[in-house]
């Protein structure tokens, strides 16, 4: 190992109490820009009473809570019809995303560009009058208002990472494991089956949890294809926020907050920095 | 593209030019592509009709008219906040991504890996929600402004309009082009890396010259889901700044729950994809450039 007499260490790198006190400083920030808006919702969701000009809120207490989780409240029932939503979009959108994405990272596709764009359009494009006309086509043949035309508006939507994440993960797998099998005498079914979709679950489970959450989260499209049934969460809480009841709504954000910090918490887990570089490729 | 061998690529076992095998892939792709035509492309082809269909039926460009008539500032707006925004990620994403890389203090990286994610998966509705009450008159920043002198009790202000919007978007949006940009540079090779700090290079000019050109695909992609996002989302707009100007979703949902104008919602909604067009024919100019040069 050589030293490296000529390389000047950086001023960042020093350990002079100047750089020190800077990098705390930015850091410090960076925390204050991240959980600053959290705190609030958290002190928001306690609140009995805040009202200007003051700091804190007056009082502090669980009325509310009561309010949101009382037998008869609609938050457990929204909570309920949310995962289940989601559950069965992720079903849905593996089932034709793998075969997708495999054919994406592996096999010679002509049109393959357009392709890759057209699973961006559900993302690209305002959703809104997208979604009021599938309402009006669910409406006619009876899907409106239901769980089915929830999943399947869901999962329109969140094909796009289901895709473009199953095919990174496939293209991540090393195509020589592939080979090998196959030389071995596997049919391309069992080389798939025992070789590239095993190496490719972790990118797999990661490209499930997007597509959850995107379906946990989505609002605008439920709004309009689930009228007047099926209300989720994200629903019910845009309607206490607008009705300027910020009890209820934070209360309901901290609800939405649970899966979302869940899954960031263990996202690398499954979303390797191998499959990461090869999205969008 | 994909076997376009440079270094460490992988040649792949099944690649053929023969029809079986792209009969087989568009089998593959086939129920991907119906659930997209079935349930996003005849939607908005639906649009694209209402959109141009006069009252007596026919082709009309009366309802652009009248959009461009009402809603020219809201569409200037639109644009102005989501390049901004992008710009503003992109910024914010380089500099985490490269400290992240090349910073020379485990401790601070350690940090700031643990720090920045932690709106990664939140979704916009309750990012506006947040934001709705942390950037009030009355919200948190300005209580901390505040105690801490920076500002005058009287001269706290409610940056609940364009402001708020972009903060918004770049409070979400950064941390996913950062996770995307953070992998990428972590699957360099650190010998490029290695080699160029030897040789004395600052670490600025290590990240703009020798790490940046080679993760440009990922933050052009990573940049652009983010632009063709932020230009559809409703809530976040809605809840942060309802009334004239706003952003043209909000101009969309006006049009249909009071109006119940489906032919200038929709036009409204063309000229938004319009706008998200930019964004596709960046990522298209990219991935010409990557087959020319191989």
């Amino acid at each position: 190992m050589a030293t490296r007499p000529l390389a000047l260490p950086s001023p960042f790198a020093l350990p002079s109490p100047l750089a020190m006190l800077l990098r705390a400083a930015v850091l410090a920030l960076l925390a204050f820009a991240i959980f600053g808006p959290l705190l609030n919702l958290l002190l928001w969701a306690f609140a009995e009473r805040w009202y200007f000009p003051n700091k804190l809120p007056i009082e502090f207490g669980l009325t509310y809570w009561y309010r949101v989780f009382q037998p008869r409240g609609n938050a457990l029932a929204s909570l309920g019809t949310s995962v289940w939503i989601a559950l069965l979009t992720v079903a849905f959108s593996l089932a034709v995303a793998i075969p997708a994405g495999y054919a994406l990272a592996r096999l010679k596709l002509p049109w393959r560009g357009a392709i890759l764009l057209t699973f961006l359009l559900p993302q690209a494009v305002p959703n809104l009058p997208v979604y009021v006309n599938i309402a009006q086509v669910f409406y006619q043949i009876g899907l409106n208002g239901t769980i089915l035309g929830v999943v399947l508006v869901h999962a329109s939507h969140g094909l796009v990472l289901a895709v473009w994440i199953a095919s990174a993960a496939f293209a991540s797998v090393d195509a020589s494991l592939e080979e090998a099998s196959r030389n071995l005498g596997a049919s391309p079914w069992t080389c798939f089956r025992t070789v590239t979709l095993p190496l490719a679950t972790p990118g797999l489970i990661a490209s499930a949890i997007f597509v959850f959450l995107e379906s946990l989260d989505e609002f605008t499209g439920t709004y309009f294809v689930g009228v007047p049934d099926v209300t989720t969460l994200p629903l019910l809480m845009f309607n206490a926020t607008m009705g300027g009841n910020y009890q209820i709504s934070s209360i309901t954000a901290l609800l939405l907050l649970i899966p979302s910090i869940g899954f960031m918490l263990v996202v690398e887990r499954f979303l390797k920095a191998d499959v990461l570089a090869m999205v969008g490729r | 593209m994909r076997g376009s061998a440079g270094e460490g690529q992988r040649q792949h076992p099944v690649i053929t030019g023969k029809a079986s095998t792209r009969g087989a892939a568009l089998a593959l792709i086939a129920p991907a592509l119906a659930v997209v035509a079935l349930f996003f492309v005849a939607p908005l082809a639906m649009s694209v009709v209402v959109a141009f269909r006069g009252k007596d039926g026919g082709f009309t460009l009366e309802h652009f008219a009248k959009s461009f008539d009402f809603y020219t500032t809201d569409l200037l707006f639109t644009l102005a906040i989501v390049v901004a925004s992008t710009l503003l990620i992109g910024a914010v994403a380089i500099a985490i991504a490269g400290y992240l890389t090349l910073g020379g203090n485990p401790r601070t990286i350690a940090v700031l890996r643990w720090l920045y994610r932690w709106p990664l998966f939140i979704p916009f509705v309750v990012a506006g929600q947040l934001m709705r009450t942390f950037l009030a008159k009355n919200g948190m920043l300005n209580h901390v402004l505040i105690g801490s002198g920076l500002i005058e009790p009287l001269s706290a202000q409610s940056l609940l309009d364009w402001r708020g919007i972009v903060v918004a978007f770049v409070w979400k949006q950064a941390p996913f082009v950062t996770l995307l940009l953070a992998g990428a540079m972590a699957s360099l090779e650190p010998q490029h890396i290695e080699a160029a700090r030897n040789l004395g290079a600052r670490r600025m000019s290590v990240l703009i010259d020798i790490v940046l050109p080679q993760v440009r695909g990922t933050l052009l992609v990573g940049l652009v889901l983010s632009f063709v996002t932020m230009l559809s989302v409703l809530s976040v707009p809605l809840m942060i700044n309802p009334n004239s100007p706003t952003m043209v979703t909000v101009d969309v949902a006006y049009r249909i729950s009071t109006h119940a104008d489906y032919p200038v919602a929709n036009a409204l909604c063309l000229l938004s994809l319009a706008l998200a067009a930019i964004g596709a024919v960046f990522y298209l100019r990219h991935a010409a450039a990557r087959v020319e040069g191989g």
